[in-house]
């Protein structure tokens, strides 16, 4: 049953890219169904009518599918709830009377541009590397013309529903990006498709996720544990396969 | 090929492949330890084989070069990834339950480690192969390793040193063997919670290894025979 819920919000009020950032406490009243975009939504409204700058945050979707939303909600990216994006967060997840401190991303990979909105064009940099297969496209093959095995097309699947949103980074303590590269790796390394610059995908994308200064991956499984996506770190142990054999091969 | 290890992934193929290589050592210890357990004379008789001979001290090179790649490149990777962290830190951080504490603090671990490696190098190197090299002479010969291992595990905080050096290298072991497999790719969907289990296994058998010999020494219940 719906029931009314007032939370004191700290969020992370940052001016701009240069300037120093601080957390600031909001009351706001909302109801145990309501989300939790939605009740920033609330204080938002609320904001605005007082003639203040309301809290600047990534969404989109609103249906966990886009990757848009980010926050980093008591201590976990996207929140309390697993396997889940913050737009897909309830204020139900929440007590009464309640403190929830509410973060940007934190990397190096990810600088803050304002208050919780963060630049994640990091990753399209380096799915623009090599996360693609370059193919004239015509019109759709029969499906049947390359024939592929149940177990590599659901595992190539579980990598693509990888939405990018940068969890995986976020929640890791080094700010490694691997799991994302490993799931853009995987999905194609699993189809022929994909197979034919498999060597050069792999070792454009981890240079390119090394160029752009994210951390060294130590399989503390953090990502995996935080990701709304469930994608597995057996994808990070493919990922390390293809790109030794590509290297070794140079 | 020469670029594989200015990667993150080289990087950290190196921690890997020095550590399994870290890992097999210590096995091999254990076994030699094992057999103090049960006769000194025959343990003594594996010093003195081991001794100083060329293919020993070779080793011993192979060994040290290892430890320091490995440990050099723990400090390079813990530096980079700081780094990549950013500046400012989250103001709240909740563990996840998945998340193996042993994972998140292998550094601490690992100088725990280096600091136990320190005082047991002290305790028998410094007194058995260097004794040997530098033509030193203590009460207790520089092959006899039994009476070394009686006369230090008699001294009840050595015992505990090198039990808590136990306790920081099992905990090392437990992440660090499945995580070196992964580095070099060796692991998939069937094997991921498998490793996890062997790492557990191997660490504990090293560990309990370890600390039975010197318990069983500080007790002098070993050698069970002479």
């Amino acid at each position: 049953m719906e029931k009314n819920i007032t939370v004191t919000l700290r969020v992370w009020r940052q001016k701009d890219a240069k300037s120093k950032g601080g957390f600031k406490e909001y009351q706001v009243t909302s109801t145990t169904d309501t989300s939790f975009l939605e009740t920033l939504d609330i204080l938002n409204e609320d904001l605005v009518s007082k003639g203040e700058e309301p809290i600047a945050f990534d969404h989109d979707c609103r249906e966990g599918i886009c990757g848009m939303c980010s926050l980093y909600i008591n201590g976990h990216p996207h929140g309390p709830a697993t396997k889940a994006t913050t737009c897909q967060l309830y204020m139900r997840r929440f007590k009464d009377g309640e403190t929830i401190t509410v973060e940007p991303w934190r990397s190096a990979g990810f600088p803050v541009i304002k208050d919780c909105m963060v630049d994640r064009g990091a990753y399209d940099k380096i799915m623009q590397a090599g996360g693609f297969i370059s193919v004239r496209t015509g019109s759709a093959e029969d499906a049947n013309n390359i024939l592929i095995p149940k177990e590599k097309a659901d595992e190539a699947m579980d990598a693509a529903t990888c939405i990018g949103c940068g969890a995986c980074a976020a929640a890791c303590k080094n700010g490694s990006a691997m799991l994302f590269v490993s799931a853009k790796v995987s999905q194609l390394a699993l189809l022929p498709q994909g197979r034919v610059e498999a060597a050069r995908r792999a070792k454009a994308m981890v240079a390119k996720m090394d160029e752009l200064g994210f951390g060294n991956c130590t399989n503390t499984r953090a990502c995996e544990a935080e990701c709304p996506k469930g994608i597995s770190i057996a994808n990070i142990a493919r990922l390390n396969r293809e790109f030794l054999k590509a290297k070794l091969k140079d | 090929m020469s670029s594989i290890f200015q990667s993150s992934i080289g990087r950290k193929l190196i921690m890997s492949i020095t550590g399994m290589c870290l890992v097999l050592f210590l096995i091999f210890h254990l076994s030699m330890n094992f057999v103090a357990a049960f006769s000194g004379s025959a343990y003594n008789a594996v010093c003195g084989f081991l001794g100083t001979n060329w293919y020993a001290l070779a080793g011993t090179a192979v060994l040290a070069l290892g430890f320091l790649l490995h440990i050099i490149y723990a400090f390079i990777l813990t530096v980079r990834n700081r780094k990549a962290r950013g500046s400012v830190r989250y103001a709240v951080e909740a563990r996840n339950s998945k998340v193996e504490w042993s994972s998140q603090n292998m550094l601490v671990l690992g100088i725990i480690v280096l600091a136990g490696l320190g005082l047991h190098l002290a305790h028998f190197w410094y007194h058995m192969m260097w004794a040997e090299l530098a033509g030193n002479e203590y009460e207790i010969g520089a092959t006899d390793g039994t009476g070394w291992l009686q006369y230090y595990f008699s001294q009840i905080p050595v015992v505990i040193c090198y039990l808590v050096w136990f306790v920081a290298l099992w905990l090392h072991i437990t992440h660090g063997f499945w995580s070196a497999l992964q580095t070099i790719g060796a692991n998939n969907l069937v094997w991921i919670d498998r490793l996890q289990k062997i790492s557990a296994w191997v660490a504990g058998i090293i560990f309990a290894g370890f600390a039975v010999i010197v318990i069983g020494f500080a007790l002098k219940v070993f050698p069970l025979f002479d």
